[in-house]
C-alpha cells in the first residue's frame, strides 16, 4: 500500500513543479555567479506578460530532468551569439501577429532598422563588440522602456550609451570621441532632464536615433534639431549662414554656434566679445562682426527694459497697488524677448528689429504704467497725511469743545 | 421724543466707561460699510465673467475706487473685531443681566449677521483665494448633521461653487443680509435706549457719576469715530486690499488656502479634530461642539446671573475668558500654521 502512495504524492508534486517552471527551478538551485538569469527575471517584461525561459531559449519548462528540458529535440537553442541577438530577439519583436497578443501599439520595425544602423552594419560585418539588443536593454531583467529601473529610460539612455561610447579601449578602434557623455552632463538638455524633470528632453537617441542609431550627417543636423527647435530651423534655414555652414567640414548647421552634446544656454556673449561665437568666422571689425554686435546689443537692450519694468512693477505690487493688467501686457514684452533670440537666427537685422520695436514699446509702456503706480502710491500717502493732520486737528477741536462745555457749570 | 432722548439720556460713568464706545464704533463702521458698499454698487458687477474685471475696474480706472474698495474690507474686518470686543465687554460686565436679554441675544444675531456678510462678501470680487475659501466653507456647511445637504446646495444654488453662488451671495450680501441687520439694529438700539446702559453688577446706579449723552458722550464717541476713520484711511492708502488671480475652478487650490480670520479658530479646530472619533465623523463634531458652545453663550442671560448663585456669574466668566483665549491662540494658529 505505502508504495503507490509514494508514487501518487511524487507525481502530484512533480506536476506541481512543472507549473512553477523547471528552468527557474533548477538554475536558482545553482551556485552563486551562475545563477543570474533566474534571479533577474523576476523583473522582466516578458514574465510579467506570462512568458518564460523556453518562449526564447527553447527546450521543455516542464521537464525536471535537463536531459529532457535542455535537448534539441525539445526544441533548445542555448545562449545564442552575440551576432544572432537581434535575429534572435526579432523572431518574436518582428512579427505583428504575436507581439499584438502583449503589446499591440509596439513597433515591429526594430531589426529592420538596427540592419541601417551603424552598430547593425558592422555586425552584419563581422564586428560582435557593437551593440546589439541586450546591450541596451539588458538581458534577463528587461523592463519597459517607461519603466525608470530600465537602462533605456529616457532618464537613463544617456548613461546607456556612455557606458561603451565613454569607454576609450573600446572606442579606440571606430576613431570615435569618447568625450560626448561629459559634454552631454553639461547641457541644458541634461539640465531639463534630470532637474526639471522634463522627459521630452533630448537624449542620445532623440537626435541620433534608437534602433538606427547613427550620427546626423552634415546636412541633417539642422533638421535634427529642428524636429523639437522647429522655427529656429525654419529661419536658419533662410539665413546667409546656411549654404556656408552646410558645406563646412566638421559638422554643420546649428552645431557650428551651439556644439553638440554640451549646448549650454544661450546669450548674447555667443554674438559679441571675447566668447563670441561669430568670432571665429569673422574678424573684429569686419561688417558682419560689427551686425553681430548690434543685433546683440538690441536683444540686451530689450532685456533690460524688460528687467527694468518687472523691477518697478514689482515695487508697485508690494507696495499694494493694483498693476496686474500691467504685469499681463509684460508677458507680451517677453513673449517679444523670445521672439527677438528666434528673429536673430535669419540673421537679418530688419527681421530682428520687429520683435524688438514691439518689446520696446511694451517695455516703456509698463514702465510708465509701474511709474504711474509709484506715484498713485506716494500721492495716497500724502494724502494720508494730510487726512491724518486734518482728523487730528478735527478730535482736537472737538477735545477743546468739551472741555469748554464741561468747564460751564451748568453742564 | 429725540429732543426728550437728548435731553435725558444720560452714561454712566466708572471705570468700564470706555467699552461703551465700542457700541458706537460697531454702528459707525456699519455706517462706512453701508455708504462705500453703496459706492461700490454703481461700478460692481456680480457674474462670474464680470465680477472680477468690474473690482478690477474700480480698484485702477474708478477716481478713489482703490479707496473705497479698501475701506470697505478693511472696514468690514474691523466691525468684526469691533463686535467681538464689544460683546465680550457686555459678557465681562454682565450688562446682558436682566432686562437686557433681549438686547443681548438680538447682539449676538448681529455678530452672526457680520459673519454672514463678511462671508458672502468675501466671494464677491471672485479670486482664486474667495473661490477656494468659498468651497472650503460651504463644504463644512455640508457636513451638518441631517441638513447639511440641503444647506450646501442653498447657499451654492447647486451642487458646486459657480455662477449661481456668486448671485446668490450678492443677494444676500446687499439685500437680505442688510434687511434683517437694519431691522435688528434698530431693535437693538430701541432697546438700548428703552432700559438705558447697563452699570457694573453691585454698584448702585444711584452712587456712581453721570455724564449727559448729548453733547459730552456723544462728542467723545465723534473722537473715536474720527480716531477710526483716520486707522481705517491709513490701513487702506498703506496696505490696499489686494485683489489676486481671476478664480479658475479648473486650477488647483492654491496652497495654503484658509478663510478670513474671523472663521481661523473653528478652521483650524475642525483640521486638529481626527476623521473619526468614536462614532462620529470630526467634523460633525466639531461642528456640534461649535454649535453648542454658541448655545450656551447665547443663552449666558438665562443661567448666568446672579440670582442662580455667584458660582453661576464666575462660570460665565470663565467660560468667557476661555472662549477668548481659544479664539485668539487658535486664531494665531490657523494663521500662522
Amino acid at each position: 500500500m505505502r508504495a503507490p502512495a509514494i508514487l501518487f504524492l511524487l507525481c502530484g508534486s512533480l506536476s506541481g513543479a512543472a507549473a512553477v517552471d523547471s528552468c527557474v527551478t533548477c538554475h536558482s538551485a545553482l551556485e552563486e555567479g551562475t545563477k543570474g538569469p533566474a534571479t533577474l527575471i523576476k523583473n522582466d517584461v516578458h514574465i510579467a506578460h506570462g512568458l518564460s525561459c523556453a518562449d526564447c531559449h527553447g527546450g521543455d519548462r516542464t521537464s525536471t530532468d535537463p536531459e529532457v528540458s535542455m535537448s534539441k529535440a525539445k526544441g533548445f537553442k542555448g545562449k545564442p551569439a552575440r551576432t544572432a541577438i537581434p535575429a534572435f530577439c526579432a523572431s518574436c519583436h518582428s512579427n505583428p501577429d504575436f507581439m499584438r497578443r502583449y503589446a499591440p501599439r509596439e513597433r515591429v520595425d526594430q531589426l529592420d532598422l538596427y540592419k541601417t544602423s551603424i552598430h547593425g552594419k558592422k555586425l552584419a560585418a563581422g564586428d560582435a563588440n557593437v551593440a546589439t539588443c541586450v546591450d541596451c536593454h539588458s538581458v534577463h531583467d528587461i523592463r519597459p522602456v517607461r519603466d525608470t529601473l530600465s537602462p533605456v529610460h529616457p532618464l537613463r539612455v544617456a548613461e546607456t550609451c556612455s557606458r561603451c561610447h565613454s569607454d576609450k579601449a573600446k572606442m579606440a578602434p571606430y576613431k570615435i570621441p569618447t568625450n560626448q557623455f561629459a559634454e552631454y552632463r553639461t547641457s541644458v538638455h541634461w539640465e531639463a532632464m534630470t532637474k526639471r524633470s522634463d522627459l521630452s528632453a533630448p537624449s542620445c537617441a532623440s537626435c541620433h536615433g534608437n534602433h538606427g542609431a547613427k550620427p546626423p550627417q552634415v546636412e541633417s543636423v539642422a533638421e535634427v534639431c529642428g524636429t523639437c527647435h522647429v522655427l529656429y530651423e525654419q529661419l536658419y534655414g533662410r539665413s546667409v549662414h546656411k549654404p556656408i555652414f552646410s558645406v563646412a567640414g566638421g559638422g554643420g548647421g546649428c552645431v557650428v554656434c551651439h556644439s553638440s552634446h554640451g549646448i549650454q544656454y544661450p546669450n548674447t556673449k555667443m554674438l559679441v566679445g571675447s566668447t563670441s561665437v561669430c568670432a571665429g568666422c569673422h574678424e573684429a571689425g569686419t561688417p558682419q562682426s560689427n551686425t553681430a554686435a548690434q543685433m546683440a546689443g538690441w536683444i540686451d537692450g530689450l532685456g533690460a527694459a524688460i528687467k527694468q519694468s518687472e523691477t518697478v512693477l514689482a515695487t508697485a505690487e508690494s507696495s499694494g497697488m493694483e498693476v496686474s493688467e500691467a504685469q499681463v501686457r509684460l508677458i507680451d514684452g517677453r513673449e517679444n524677448l523670445v521672439k527677438s533670440r528666434l528673429a536673430l537666427h535669419s540673421m537679418k537685422p530688419e527681421e530682428l528689429r520687429v520683435p524688438i520695436d514691439a518689446g520696446m514699446a511694451i517695455a516703456r509702456e509698463t514702465l510708465q504704467a509701474g511709474q504711474a503706480s509709484l506715484r498713485e502710491r506716494d500721492n495716497r500717502r500724502y494724502g494720508l497725511g494730510v487726512s491724518v493732520v486734518l482728523i487730528a486737528i478735527a478730535i482736537l477741536a472737538i477735545r477743546s469743545l468739551i472741555r469748554r462745555i464741561e468747564s460751564n457749570p451748568s453742564n | 421724543m429725540v429732543r426728550d432722548l437728548m435731553d435725558h439720556k444720560v452714561v454712566p460713568v466708572h471705570a468700564g466707561t470706555a467699552w461703551y464706545y465700542f457700541g458706537g464704533i460697531t454702528l459707525f463702521l456699519v455706517g462706512v460699510q453701508l455708504f462705500t458698499g453703496v459706492l461700490l454698487l454703481l461700478y460692481y458687477r456680480p457674474t462670474v465673467a464680470e465680477a472680477f474685471d468690474s473690482v478690477r475696474f474700480i480698484m485702477t480706472r474708478v477716481q478713489f475706487g482703490w479707496l473705497i474698495r479698501s475701506i470697505h474690507s478693511w472696514s468690514a474686518n474691523l466691525l468684526i473685531l469691533s463686535a467681538f470686543i464689544h460683546m465680550f465687554s457686555v459678557a465681562f460686565t454682565h450688562a446682558f443681566r436682566r432686562p437686557r436679554e433681549l438686547t443681548w441675544l438680538s447682539g449676538i444675531l448681529l455678530l452672526g449677521l457680520m459673519l454672514g456678510f463678511g462671508f458672502s462678501g468675501y466671494l464677491l470680487p471672485w479670486n482664486q483665494i474667495s473661490y477656494f475659501a468659498t468651497k472650503v466653507g460651504t463644504d463644512v456647511a455640508a457636513t451638518t448633521p441631517f441638513a447639511g445637504p440641503a444647506i450646501a446646495r442653498f447657499l451654492r444654488g447647486g451642487e458646486d461653487v459657480g455662477a449661481a453662488t456668486l448671485t446668490r451671495f450678492f443677494d444676500f450680501h446687499v439685500l437680505i443680509l442688510p434687511l434683517i441687520t437694519f431691522a435688528l439694529i434698530g431693535l437693538h438700539l430701541a432697546l438700548v435706549q428703552k432700559n438705558g446702559m447697563s452699570t457694573p453688577s453691585g454698584v448702585p446706579p444711584s452712587k456712581l457719576a453721570q455724564m449727559k449723552f448729548f453733547p459730552n458722550f456723544l462728542l467723545r464717541e465723534l473722537m473715536v469715530w474720527y480716531g477710526v476713520l483716520a486707522v481705517l484711511g491709513t490701513l487702506a492708502a498703506v496696505f490696499p486690499w489686494e485683489l489676486g488671480e481671476k478664480a479658475d475652478p479648473f486650477a488647483s487650490a492654491p496652497a495654503g488656502i484658509r478663510p478670513e480670520w474671523y472663521f481661523l479658530a473653528q478652521f483650524y479646530t475642525l483640521k486638529l479634530i481626527p476623521s473619526h472619533v468614536w462614532i462620529f465623523e470630526g467634523e460633525i463634531l466639531g461642528l456640534l461642539g461649535f454649535g453648542a458652545l454658541a448655545a450656551i453663550w447665547a443663552l449666558l442671560p438665562f443661567w448666568a446671573v446672579e440670582r442662580y448663585g455667584a458660582s453661576r456669574t464666575r462660570l460665565a466668566n470663565g467660560v468667557g475668558v476661555f472662549l477668548v483665549f481659544y479664539l485668539f491662540v487658535f486664531t494665531l494658529l490657523g494663521y500662522f500654521k
